[in-house]
This record gives structure tokens, sequence and C-alpha cells, in this order.
């Protein structure tokens, strides 16, 4: 039998989903070069659930883009399954920061955006499927204009999960929420990830958030973005926001960025 | 309450029209006919069945150049601007062409198609072909990268991209640009039948004041220019209303 890897391709360990191989990026702006990324290492494991923290401005967003394959790395590679990343596939959606769900599109549009390879029925039942998923019920026909922010942030959930991709890329997803949304979402995205089993890489510069989902958690600083430390978040879910081990983790991020425990 | 509100412009026109009877009927001379002799002057038309020929030959012009400019211009500022999104500057040569007057092409029309409809067409056309084409470029380079890349994401081949993400997207920048080309075509028709064709509402009102100073047919004429640009602006507008067309107007 023929292998299925690719040429160059570095044969992965099965857990290994996503490999971020000394990455650097370097942004030219006004004729001077700008180092946003500095030698980025990061494995990340198959089903997984990622949160990458850090100031704003330190490059999470652009790390995430890099590994979408919107943009080329500067220096460096970024392997998804083995292969190379060199441009976006369906097999990962990226949900970005600035909402990306099309206006244009009802719901059941943009929940079915991506699904135009399927037969009608197959779509049909998908569409309606992650619309019960993320409580749009009702809501088949309205444009995302009629929508509360937090419906249009499960609006663009859906149509990430809706063609079944591997893994997902989520820039700041809930950041634009109110806090009581901005839970609930939490606990949702958290029982998605569980049933589908899917690879979340979940950018945040909540640090709070970072510990209530994440298995691991990467701790970034800035100018140029780097990966300062990992923390294990050795917490199962449902996890107790007020046990001590929560506290002691969350405590320890915190310290790492440099902020005081007091306001 | 309601139906007087909706009285209100009629019972205005109404007004300004016993003005204007009272006005020349004050100062006799020959600087306007009353609205008396203006109505009389439609019924004449009507009576010789010239009206309706006039307004058909007006729209049909106005019909074929337009929508001969927005084929060709849409799908053509599309590419361009898909595939210029990055560069701002202009293409120079389209920056020097836009502020020649349409009118200025009438010599040259009539050089190129003679005294007739094809003339008056091809004016049409060009006074509406940049106007669109720029409007679709700056449309396409307006255009979120986040929708763009949502699309490339989900695995668009690029007509998809085309016709799934690029044209919806520009669609309400777009009906705004047809809706002032298509006034501003109806301005430039009625400009191009005075000089380069024998028919028409622009021609009905040179004729009138050419053959005997029939000054009522004059206002005549451009009552109904008036009447016509507002029902075409109307149409335009209801476009507006369409609901997957709409999303760029019911936000902000
Ligand atoms: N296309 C670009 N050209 C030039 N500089 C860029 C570009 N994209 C990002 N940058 C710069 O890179 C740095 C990191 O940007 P990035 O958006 O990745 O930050 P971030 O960590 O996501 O911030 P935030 O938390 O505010 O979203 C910023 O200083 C930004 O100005
Ligand atoms: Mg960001």
């Amino acid at each position: 039998m023929s292998s299925s890897i690719k040429e160059g391709a570095i044969s992965p360990s099965p857990e290994t989903k996503l490999v971020v191989e000394h990455v650097s990026m370097i942004f030219a702006r006004d004729g001077k070069s700008v180092p946003v990324l500095a030698d980025i290492d990061l494995d990340v494991r198959r089903g997984e659930f990622l949160c990458i923290v850090g100031p704003s401005g330190c490059g999470k967003s652009t790390l995430l883009n890099l590994m979408g394959g919107f943009l080329p790395p500067t220096s460096g590679a970024i392997r998804i399954d083995g292969e190379i990343v060199r441009g976006p596939d369906p097999r990962r959606i990226f949900v970005f920061q600035e909402r990306g769900v099309f206006p244009w599109l009802t719901v059941e549009g943009n929940i079915g955006f991506g699904l135009f390879k399927l037969s009608r029925e197959e779509r049909e039942r998908r569409i309606a499927h992650y619309i019960q998923m993320v409580g749009l019920k009702g809501f088949e026909q309205a444009y995302p204009s009629e929508l509360s922010g937090g419906m249009k942030q499960r609006l663009e959930v859906a149509r990430a999960l809706a063609v079944d991709p591997d893994v997902l890329f989520l820039d700041e997803p809930f950041g634009a929420l109110d806090s009581i949304t901005r839970l609930t979402m939490r606990g949702e995205l958290l029982r998605i990830w569980e049933t589908e089993g899917n690879t979340i890489i979940f950018v945040t510069h909540d640090i709070d958030e970072a510990v209530q989902l994440a298995d691991r958690v990467a701790v970034m600083s800035s100018r140029p973005g780097r990966i300062q430390q990992i923390v294990d978040i050795d917490i199962p879910h449902p996890r107790d926001i007020s046990s001590p081990r929560y506290l002691e983790l969350r405590a320890g991020i915190y310290d790492q960025i440099g902020l005081a425990h007091r306001i | 309450m309601k139906l007087s509100l909706r009285l209100r412009p009629i019972a205005f026109i109404g007004v300004l029209l016993l003005a204007w009877q009272i006005a020349v009927s004050l100062h006799p001379g020959h600087l306007l006919p009353t609205p008396l002799e203006v109505l009389r002057g439609i019924g004449d038309l009507l009576q010789h069945g010239l009206l309706l020929k006039y307004i058909v030959a007006s729209l049909f012009r106005v019909t074929w150049g337009f929508a001969l400019a927005a084929l060709l211009a849409i799908p053509l500022g599309l590419l361009i601007g898909w595939y210029s999104r990055a560069e701002m500057a202009f293409n120079p040569l389209l920056q020097i062409l836009r502020p020649i007057s349409p009118l200025a092409w009438i010599p040259i029309a009539i050089l190129w198609f003679g005294v007739g409809d094809l003339a008056a067409v091809f004016l049409i056309f060009l006074c509406c072909f940049f106007p669109l084409l720029l409007t679709s470029i700056q449309a396409v380079r307006s255009v979120p990268a986040v929708y763009i890349h949502a699309g490339r994401n989900f695995g668009l081949s690029p007509a998809a991209m085309i016709g799934r993400v690029l044209y919806p997207a520009v669609m309400p920048q777009l009906i705004i640009g047809l809706r002032i080309t298509l006034g501003i075509a109806w301005l430039v028709v009625v400009a191009a039948e005075m000089i380069a064709v024998n028919s028409g509402l622009g021609f009905l009102i040179v004729d009138a004041r050419n053959a005997g100073s029939r000054y009522d047919l004059v206002v005549a004429g451009m009552i109904m220019i008036g009447v016509i640009g507002w029902l075409l602006d109307l149409g335009m507008r209801s476009l507006e209303r369409v609901r997957s067309l709409r999303w760029g107007y019911a936000e902000d």
C-alpha cells in the first residue's frame, strides 16, 4: 500500500494535530520592517482545546491567521497532520475577530454557505441540526442585522461547525459580548467541543476565559510576540471556578503576564 | 390625518399652479405659458400621437445605453477591482475620461454614427459606462477582507467567490451607483436629442421653439421629462427594498 503522506511531510505522531515550527513573522509598514512574531514553536494535540492569551497587539491574531493559512510566515512552517499549510482549507474553519457572518444571507443561508457540495437533503438536515444546536430555532429566515451580537456570534460558530471541520480557529469570538452572554457561550462551546471532538485553538485576552475553557493555555509576550509559557489546566470539566486549583492556575498566569492581582 | 398628510404635496402643487396662472395673467407678456395652455399643449401632443412616441423614443435610447453600459461596466469593474484590490491608485486613463462631459462627445458621436438613434445610445452608454465602472471598482475594493477570507476558507472556486461573496457584498453600493447613473442618463438623453436626433422629448423642446415658438409645448416637454425622471428614480429605489439586497441599508 502506498503511503498517504505527502512529499516533505514528517510522519507525525498520531496525537499531534498541528505543529508550529520556528515561525517568525515580519510585517513591512511605511518602509520599515516590524517583527511581530519571533521564533514560535508550538504543538497542538488532536482534539485539544488550546487557548492563546496575551496582551493586545502581541500577535495572537497574526499567529492564528498563519495557522489558518491566510498569511504565509516570513520564516518557519506550520504543519497540520504532517502537511505544510499553504492556504485556507474547509477542513479548518476560522471564526473571525471582526465578525464574518454574511449580512446578505439569512441564518439558514449562512449556515448552509459551506455545504454546497452536499445533496439538498443532507444540506437541509445539517442546517436544521446546527440551528438547533446553537439555539437559533425560529430565526431561520432572519438576516444578521435582525440578530443580537450573541446570536450573530453563535451563527458564525454554527456556520463553521456545519462543514464538520477537524480544526476550529476562534479569534476572540466572545470579546464583543456582555459578560452574561459570554458565560453561556463558553458553556455551549464546551458542550459542542465535547460532542464533536474537534481541535480548537482559541485566542483571547481574557485569562479567566482561558483557564475556564482550555486543556492548555499558551501565554504570549509582546514585541515581538513569543510564547512565554504553556500552562496545563489539569482540572476536569465542569470546572469549579472557586476551587483552589483554579485560583492557583489563574494567579500563575497573571504573574506570568506581569499583572497585579489587585486593582 | 393620514389622508391629509398624503394630500399635502398635491395641495402644494395646486397652490403653485394657481400662483403661476395668476402671475402670468398679471404680466401678459410672453414670458411663460399658463398652466392651462400647457395642459392644452399636452392634449395636442396626445392627439397627434406625438407624446407617447417621443416618450418611447427617449426611453428606448436610455434603456439601451444604460443596459449596455451596466452589462459591460459592472463585470469589468468587478474584475479590475478584484485583481487590483491592494493597490489604491486608480487607473489614470479613467480619471481623465471621467470629467469629460458626455455632451462633449456629441460631435464625435455624430461623426461616427450619424444623426440618429445610434449616436444617442452611444452618448448614453458613455455617460453611464465610466461612473458605473468606477463605482464597481470602488465597491469591490471596499469589501471587508473578512468576507473574502471566509469565502476562501469554505473552499469557493474563483467563480463562486465572485458570485456568492463579491457580487452580494457590492450590491448595495452598486444599486446606489445605478440609481445615480440612470439619473445622469436621463439628463443626457434630453441634451443629446436636442442635437443628434429628430425625435424624443429633447427634440420636442427644441422643435417646439424653432417651429413657431410653441412655448406651451416646451413647458409640456419639461414637465414630462420631470415626471418620467421621477418615475425612473422610484423604480430604482424599489430595488433597494428587495430584502436580500437591503442588508447594506438596514444597518448604520
Ligand atoms: N497586515 C499587517 N501589516 C502590518 N502590521 C500588522 C499587520 N497585521 C498586524 N500587524 C501588527 O502586528 C501586531 C500584532 O497584531 P495582531 O492583530 O496579531 O495582535 P493581537 O494580539 O491579535 O491583538 P488584539 O488582542 O488587539 O486583537 C500589531 O502591532 C499590528 O499593528
Ligand atoms: Mg487580535
